[in-house]
């Protein structure tokens, strides 16, 4: 057993940080860049001008053709008192460039978003002597998913096989690696087999590293109030489903405002054996598809989730700005972090629901 | 330790195709609303888990867990619950891990594999996220005692444990539940064995938990519910003390141990506690009344059958003639059959003709021996030895017959012949040990059998039976083009206005092609027979004035289900076009293919004939001198090695898998007994010199056109000497798997590489006739079968041996490395589809094969006009060295397909869907 000896430099300067108060994610990337009305030609820049397919909406390709747009949301989110910032590599997976026709750039799609969020967290270091600032590897879902059929008549038909899908993720992880992230962050889960491919191929990359490991966080996504995910499970069940991968984080993320999630975080709280995040949007989406939680709404809720020792980690999702990044840090600051409880022993499995065996 | 039944759990087995006929037979008919219904119910009956096993032989296993499991997540009423993936397997069970998106179990690994594989296994499995069944199973086999079950289950324990890091919570021991009550003195405490060791590894092995399958305790009981019952209700009761966690059961078969009736319920635990020696004995005496009681209470009163007594090894010597001839028939012991015979002919007064003693104790015997088979009590190879018995007595009785015969004939009488069954296999076929079997069976139960053989044409067969006068028309065949000569045969019998009921059986045939082919053609009848111990009920029904008609309306009536669910499936999921499915095509580098040049090209042949003794050739001897014949040695021995004796099995009948099939709880001791007649026969054929084997081999220059393989006369590809056609898959497949096609392995002509095909024939099979028709003339069935049977695995194992060398001869055989079991488990690179089979059925690919390979004037296999091998005991095909290469099923064919395979091979496509009948996906006008 020599996982400790393989362990990057990231774990132990997270673990001093995670036991020393509630640590700050940033915001929404995606609300930051729409401010920007940026247009076609943004998007494709020099470099994609001729390529045949429309590319607007790819925000991920930004970090090739408008990285000083990038770079300035990642500064800004540490300016706000972010501790860690997510690559903008939501979508840079083979699957979802296929969408653009974009799959052969991938691996340098990802080693640009690392490196222009690397820059933004040593200037704020620099800026501030003593901070440490994290850089962690966005890895997204898929817009196909291996525990549900695309076609109602086929429910046994899968629009893409798992071996399709851990190439895919062992594609992305590579070059977020290779750019230097400290911490691979599995986000917005809403079918677990993904997320497990994902975790599978996380773990074949450290292999192909002869083990050398990152923090690997984990981010689900409950889609409804009855607290399932899309692909029907409950928090428990895929806390079993995950926890082979030996998180350093779990929780929850996207789709729920904050309160709304509070049961849910509350479960994960109590049965994780790991640190807890949640990183909520602002509010439900409203009519115009903006969000209505202001920065001080948003605080709130958190706030009350730091006093009820609940988390470890909080930031925002969908809506959320570096404004709501600085009203979240004032308001959990003054809260202890959550402590980890330990488990017993137990054999934990699951369905759609969780059933442990003592 | 113990624990309270409350948070035991229970894992549903009825979704496992082993432990549910239900299931079985709705996976088999690929009607997965009746799977998925199944599923629900062992849900809503209370299953914490359900155990998912699709290991059949006819299935394929990794799509369908597959397809299953895909199934089942959209059935949130079935997929709340954990999933326990139950293969035998690994590949199906790594199939089945892809799929789900809970934390499920896998059942099982061990050891059996040796030490590497198994932390290999555990390894993925850490990644995956799933817990794991540990088995009690070493390099040495299945652990039976308590110690050894501790000592295996600790070693696994330690090694995953410290080597891997696998969590120790997530460990689940099946430390193996083995049959009691057998009446062998070592499995006697087999419960007890299992109770201590769990008590043990709970108590040592800390965070694991245990596991089992329950009902395997009970097989000695099968057929007998409440005692069965009773005794996993109370096994369980001690296992769930003694620490057990959770059990494979089914649910509905579960009582509650405070309710066992007392007597019952003292005597089963006598059993599972060893607690005295005659335990057993009196627990099967106990069942028997039981079972009478029951019997009795539901008839009206029956006599209770006390067929239950232990009795030493003589003593049955020492009853009645009568009983003694029962006795030597049901336990196949000829030693005193004549001596006895001649005992009860003697005594004139008792029977004063010989076909009483047939009519009475030797038919009495037999009637037993029917109803144990039927009962599943006896098995096929103890059937044989009946019959070999019977046609003793028989055999001895006959001249008095005949002379009883001739005096009757004299005094102007006549002789009434029993009932008469026919029974032949048909044109263009020569595979007949199913057939042999279906006659010895028919034989024993008093039936005329009269056997034309093999290659009988159609005329033959009318003529015979018509100058006869038989009852019954029974035909046999094993390849696929004798199932078109069947329905000839059908067609003819109606031409000439034949009334008998016609029988279909044989390893090719099948309920569904009778009733969509052969049925519609003969209104008399046909009824397809699926094996030898169906077919008495059958024919005595049809014989029966009484029964035939209600039994050939329920036959008619399932036929004409079959034909709606045959029609309905076909409408179901259309082919691809022929196109498409080229376009969903494997694709290779062939840029960095590697591709091996083999050490010679041209053809080389092999005998083990003495006279014929040339030099076994050395590796790397004849180095590139093309189309240069060597004469090769070869020894049976060295072929007997290679021997994969599973299909043995089947061929009498037992299923199961070699060598399990040895310790199998019901089959086992038959098993056991025949591996050893078979071994010895072997031994005697090897000694003896008794088959000749022949083989050769040989290799060309090659490259694939589409879906043709071109073979040229050199490698500067001068000349074309050969063209060998195949044909592409054209289901609908999920992603990311391909339509496949033989020709996807060899190099295409445009990649600029060059490639070789190899091709083979062999034959262990001059001789086994002769030899096996020695023992018929002797009355020996059995052996006459077993020399057969053998025949046909060394046939195989040849075609093993030679493969090997081939792979030598290509470089990459040499560093393979693997063991004799590995082999015959074909775990090295390369393939060898034989024409005729699912991955290239056109048998008419066969004579181009031949031709090439010389191999009638190397081999003496004949092609009969069915382009079977004759001798019968012969295999022939090719070599494919790609690395990637795998046996696949062609499957249905679409009419395009078959028209530009009619095209490109030069037949009509009138000829080429005669010859692809049963692939074919349409109607042919």
């Amino acid at each position: 057993m020599t996982a400790q000896a393989h362990e990057s430099p990231a774990f132990a300067a997270l673990r001093t940080l995670f036991a020393q108060r509630i640590a700050i994610l940033d915001g929404a990337m995606g609300t930051m860049i729409q401010r920007h009305h940026l247009t076609e030609a943004d998007f494709r820049g020099e470099r994609f001008r001729a390529h045949p397919h429309d590319l607007k909406g790819n925000n991920d390709l930004l970090s090739l053709t408008r990285p000083d747009i990038i770079g300035e949301i990642h500064r800004q989110y540490f300016a706000a008192g972010a501790d860690m910032v997510e690559t903008n590599t939501f979508n840079s997976t083979s699957i979802s460039q296929s969408d653009y026709h974009l799959e052969s750039i991938v691996p340098e799609l990802n080693r640009a978003a690392a490196a222009v969020a690397r820059r933004a967290a040593q200037q704020a270091e620099a800026a501030t002597p003593g901070r440490r600032c994290f850089v962690a590897g966005a890895v997204g879902p898929l817009s196909r998913t291996l525990s549900m059929s695309p076609d109602v008549n086929r429910p046994d038909y899968r629009a893409v096989t798992w071996d399709q899908v851990v190439a895919a993720y062992a594609e992305q992880v590579r070059a977020l690696l290779d750019g230097g992230v400290d911490t691979l962050l599995v986000e917005t889960i809403f079918d677990t087999l993904n997320a497990k491919a994902a975790l599978f191929a996380i773990q074949s990359v450290f292999d192909e590293r002869g083990g050398a490991r990152v923090p690997v966080m984990v981010s689900v996504t409950i889609t409804d109030v009855a607290g399932r995910t899309l692909s029907g499970q409950t928090i428990a069940a895929f806390y079993h489903s995950i926890a082979h991968a030996q998180p350093f984080s779990v929780g929850i993320n996207c789709a729920l405002g904050g309160k709304a999630m509070r049961p849910y975080v509350e479960e994960l709280a109590a049965i994780a054996d790991c640190f807890v995040s949640c990183y909520p949007n602002a509010g439900l989406p409203n009519a115009f598809g903006g969000y209505d939680e202001t920065p001080a709404d948003m605080a709130a809720v958190l706030g009350e989730f730091a006093e009820s020792g609940f988390v470890n980690l909080v930031g925002g999702c969908c809506g959320s700005t570096p404004d709501h990044i600085a009203a979240i840090a004032a308001a959990v600051g003054k809260f202890p972090p959550r402590v980890p409880p330990v488990r017993p022993a137990a054999l934990r499995l699951s369905g759609l629901e969780p059933l442990i065996v003592s | 330790m113990t624990k309270s039944a409350s948070s035991f759990l229970v894992i549903g087995e009825r979704t496992n195709i082993t432990g549910s006929p239900k299931f079985a037979k709705a996976l088999k008919a690929g009607d997965w609303d009746a799977c998925l219904a199944i599923a629900k119910q062992q849900v809503e009956s209370g299953a914490n888990v359900i155990d998912i096993n699709v290991d059949e032989a006819l299935i394929d296993g990794e799509a369908t867990m597959v397809k299953f499991l895909n199934l089942i997540a959209a059935e949130p009423d079935i997929s709340r619950v954990p999933v326990m993936l139950d293969s035998s397997k690994w590949t199906v069970l790594e199939a089945g891990l892809k799929c789900i998106q809970g934390k499920g179990i896998v059942n099982s690994i061990s050891l059996k594999d040796g030490e590497a594989e198994f932390l290999r296994r555990a390894r993925l499995l850490t990644r995956y996220g799933a817990a794991a069944v540990v088995m009690a199973f070493d390099e040495q086999g299945q652990a039976a005692t308590r110690d050894e079950k501790v000592r295996i289950c600790t070693r696994a324990y330690r090694l995953l444990v410290d080597r891997v890091g696998f969590p120790a919570e997530d460990i689940i021991f099946d430390p193996n539940i083995l049959t009691v009550a057998t009446g062998i003195e070592e499995h006697n405490n087999y419960a007890v064995d299992f109770f201590e060791a769990t008590k043990l590894i709970k108590a040592t092995l800390p965070g694991a938990k245990v596991s089992g399958g329950v009902s395997n305790v009970s097989f000695s009981f099968r057929g007998n519910n409440p005692v069965r019952e009773a005794m996993h209700t109370a096994f369980l009761y001690h296992a769930i003390g003694a620490g057990l966690d959770m059990a494979i059961v089914n649910a509905g078969m579960l009582g509650v141990y405070a309710e066992i009736e007392p007597q019952l319920r003292e005597r089963v635990e006598d059993v599972l506690l060893n607690r005295r020696p005659d335990a057993t004995e009196r627990l099967v005496t106990f069942a028997d009344e039981l079972k009478a009681r029951e019997t009795s209470a539901k008839d009206g009163g029956s006599i209770p059958n006390p067929n239950a007594k232990i009795q030493n090894a003589d003593a049955w010597r020492n009853g009645s003639v009568e009983s003694r001839l029962a006795h030597a028939l049901v336990k196949g012991i000829d030693q005193f059959v004549e001596a006895d015979t001649e005992e009860a002919r003697a005594n004139t007064a008792k029977y004063p003709r010989p076909l009483h003693i047939i009519e009475g104790p030797l038919m009495d015997g037999m009637r037993i021996v029917g109803d144990l088979f039927g009962a599943g009590k006896m098995f096929l190879p103890q059937v044989v030895k009946s019959a070999r018995v019977m046609k003793r007595s028989v055999a001895y009785l006959t001249p008095f017959m005949e002379e009883e015969k001739r005096q009757l004939v004299a005094g102007g009488g006549t002789a009434k012949p029993n009932g008469k069954f026919l029974i032949a296999t048909v044109k263009g076929d020569v595979h007949d040990i199913g057939k042999n079997i279906v006659g010895v069976v028919l034989a024993c139960n008093n039936y005329e059998v009269i056997d034309l053989g093999v290659m009988v044409p159609c005329d033959k067969i009318l003529a015979t039976a018509k100058e006869r006068g038989v009852d019954i028309i029974g035909l046999s065949g094993l390849i696929t083009p004798s199932l078109d000569e069947m329905v000839h045969v059908a067609k003819e019998m109606k031409r000439q206005g034949c009334t008998v009921p016609l029988l279909i059986g044989g390893a090719t045939t099948s309920p569904a092609h009778a009733a969509v082919k052969i049925a519609p053609e003969y209104a008399p009848g046909v009824v397809h027979v699926l094996d030898a111990s169906r077919v008495v009920n059958v024919v005595s029904a049809l014989l029966s004035p009484e029964q035939k008609p209600a039994f050939l309306a329920g036959n008619s009536e399932k036929q004409e289900r079959l034909r709606n669910e045959f029609a309905a499936r076909r409408n179901q999921r259309p082919l691809l076009s022929l196109a498409t499915a080229r376009a969903r095509r494997p694709t290779f580098d062939w840029a960095a293919a590697d591709i091996p040049r083999p050490e010679f090209l041209g053809t080389r042949a092999f005998s083990s004939a003495a006279s014929e003794g040339g030099q076994r050739p050395e590796a790397g001897g004849q180095k590139s001198e093309p189309a240069k014949l060597t004469d090769g040695q070869l020894t049976l021995a060295e072929i007997a090695g290679y021997i994969d004796w599973g299909p043995f099995f089947s061929a009498w009948e037992l299923h199961g898998r070699y060598p399990d099939i040895l310790q199998d709880p019901v089959v086992g001791a038959e098993a056991t007994k025949l591996f050893n007649d078979a071994q010895r026969l072997l031994a005697r054929i090897v000694a003896e010199q008794r088959f000749t084997a022949k083989a050769v081999i040989g290799f060309w220059p090659a490259n694939a056109v589409g879906d043709d393989i071109e073979v040229y006369a050199d490698e500067q590809r001068s000349r074309v000497l050969a063209t060998f056609h195949q044909l592409r898959q054209q289901m609908e497949k999920p992603a990311g798997q391909f339509n496949h096609c033989l020709a996807d392995f060899v190099a295409p002509k445009d990649s600029g590489r060059l490639d070789y095909l190899g091709g083979f024939a062999v034959t262990a099979g001059h001789g086994v006739e002769e030899f096996a028709a020695g023992f018929r003339a002797q009355h020996d069935d059995y052996n006459a079968i077993m020399a057969q049977a053998l025949g046909d695995r060394l046939a195989e194992a040849l075609a093993e041996l030679m493969h090997k060398r081939v792979r030598d001869h290509c470089g990459y055989g040499r560093s393979e490395n693997l063991t004799m079991a590995e082999i015959i488990r074909e775990k090295y690179r390369g393939i060898r589809p034989a024409p005729g089979y699912p991955a290239c059925p056109d048998h008419t690919e066969k004579p181009g094969l031949f031709a090439l390979l010389g191999a009638t004037d190397a081999t003496g296999i004949t092609l009969t006009e069915s382009c079977a091998m004759s001798p019968a005991s012969s295999v022939s095909g090719w070599y494919f060295n790609h690395p990637d290469s795998k046996y696949f099923g062609v499957g249905k064919l679409g009419r395009d397909q078959v028209e530009d395979y009619a095209k490109r091979k030069g037949q009509t496509l009138a000829e080429a869907e005669k010859w692809l009948g049963p692939y074919l996906d349409y109607e042919t006008t």
